[in-house]
């Protein structure tokens, strides 16, 4: 019921719609819920509304964490 | 897709596993509830729970829309469709909860009980506002239902609708908060329906908390010291925040973390909650499956909008519906019980024929684990 997808704006539509691309599948979608979204952003879509913009860079950050931890090796027990 | 892709990587996770474990101190047990069936239904498909330690164990929450609206709910909805020529438009996951006598959204539909009900699966509320408008001769309903992530969609629907002069369009509003719920599971007693939950700490909402922030929870922390941290639905967010609470609990704080930093502020969307206040207002009170009346914990229409309010509209009256008596539901979703501590589960109670709703939403405690667990415990 709550699940949400991060999906990138592509085109930008009248009436605060666009279109995102859904794992290759074009999609119109509403974005009155949000301010200042741009082509090549991407949004946390939920029924047919973005709710979110999905910050790249603390995706990028948290992914750096896990990927660190890895190189780190398992904490001593 | 990415964004989702890389959070699910197997390596990681076991790494993240690793570290748990190493961070988890032997002398002592970890409970922590997740909220949210999303979280509960990741837990279970990506068998997360088998890579952590024994001494840590995973409590699943209240957080299933489906799993908590009453059988009440369902019978107004019913009522609407079957005995009012209404059109009912709803999320494809309250076709199939039990409600009285044995009927569902789905039997209605398919004419059980005589007449068949016009009732129809919508992805979005703006699918049900365009049935409105198809059938301007009809009343149309959206059996609106949901925490706070599906709350906004409905304020723009009834706004959009009001805009538009679309008088044939109502809802019959069912959406329940988040945070009244965390508050109700944390200050529970122990009743006579059995022992209060243990919990050490919280899993927070993931898209709840895009909309909402996570300011909210932050009495979770100060009134009752247990830490929270908010996580993804993928599974190495999971992982990480296990490992942020055990940290948490191991140094003796109790904070409001933010594993799902990429999506989720302190403050939540602030339009899309400006939206929410303007076409709603605190219910009084709401019953929930599991946890009876909860005071402040739903939302209604304000008088503003009453020409879109179902019940207000159709003078709907809401009316108490035990649970089917072998069901522990109500148990499961208030924490105390799990899907394998009830008698039918997987034998007379099966996500083909649902007995009760945590069976019939894939983030249902029990079609969670029917479908992805419930041959683990048989080792
Ligand atoms: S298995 Fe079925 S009857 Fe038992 S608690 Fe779960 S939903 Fe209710």
């Amino acid at each position: 019921m709550c699940l949400a997808l991060p999906v990138q704006v592509t085109e930008l539509g009248a009436r605060d719609t666009a279109i995102v691309d859904l794992g290759g599948v074009r999609k119109e979608i509403s974005l009155a819920l949000l301010d200042e979204v741009r082509v090549g952003d991407y949004v946390i879509l939920h029924a047919g509304y973005a709710l979110s913009k999905l910050d790249q860079e603390e995706a990028e950050k948290t992914l750096a964490l896990f990927a660190q931890m890895q190189a780190a090796g398992p904490a001593a027990p | 897709m990415k964004y989702i892709d890389e959070f699910r990587d197997g390596d990681l996770a076991r790494n993240l596993a690793q570290n748990i474990v190493a961070a988890a101190e032997p002398g002592r047990t970890y409970s922590f509830m997740e909220f949210c069936g999303g979280h509960t239904h990741a837990i279970s498909r990506y068998g997360l729970v088998d890579l952590l330690p024994r001494n840590l164990r995973m409590v699943h929450g209240p957080g299933c829309p489906v799993c908590v609206l009453p059988i009440g709910r369902i019978d107004m909805a019913i009522d609407l469709a079957l005995t009012r020529g209404a059109i009912l438009c709803t999320y494809a996951d309250t076709l199939r909860v039990p409600a009285s006598g044995g009927m569902s959204l789905m039997k209605a539909r398919a004419g059980t009980g005589g007449s068949c009900a016009d009732v129809r699966m919508v992805y979005s509320t703006r699918d049900a506002l365009q049935v409105a408008r198809d059938h301007p001769r009809r009343e149309v309903v959206f059996f609106a239902i949901g925490f706070e992530t599906t709350t906004p969609p409905t304020a723009l629907a009834i706004q959009q609708a009001q805009s538009e002069g679309l008088s044939n369009f109502s809802v019959l509003c069912c959406h329940v908060l988040t945070p009244a719920a965390i508050r109700t599971i944390l200050q529970s007693p122990e009743t006579e329906q059995g022992p209060a939950v243990a919990i050490d700490g919280l899993i927070g909402p993931a898209h709840v908390s895009t909309v909402i922030g996570s300011r909210p929870y932050e009495f979770v922390a100060a009134e009752f010291h247990k830490p929270v941290v908010i996580a993804g639905f993928e599974p190495l967010d999971l992982m990480q925040a296990i490992l942020m609470l055990v940290r948490q609990v191991n140094a003796g704080r109790a904070e409001v973390e933010n594993e799902f930093s990429r999506a989720v502020s302190r403050e939540g969307n602030l339009k899309a909650q400006a939206r929410v206040a303007e076409v709603f207002e605190l219910r009084r009170e709401f019953e929930w499956r599991g946890l009876a009346l909860v005071p402040h914990s739903a939302l209604q229409i304000r008088a503003q909008y009453a020409a879109f309010d179902a019940e207000r509209r159709f003078q709907l009256e809401y009316r108490f519906v035990p649970d089917n008596k072998a069901c522990e539901c109500g148990a499961i979703l208030r924490g105390v019980k799990r899907p394998q501590d009830c008698a039918i589960f997987g034998s007379v109670c099966s996500p083909e024929n649902p007995v009760g709703s945590c069976m019939v939403s894939s983030e249902g405690a029990c079609a969670a684990h029917y479908g992805y667990g419930r041959y683990q415990d048989r080792h």
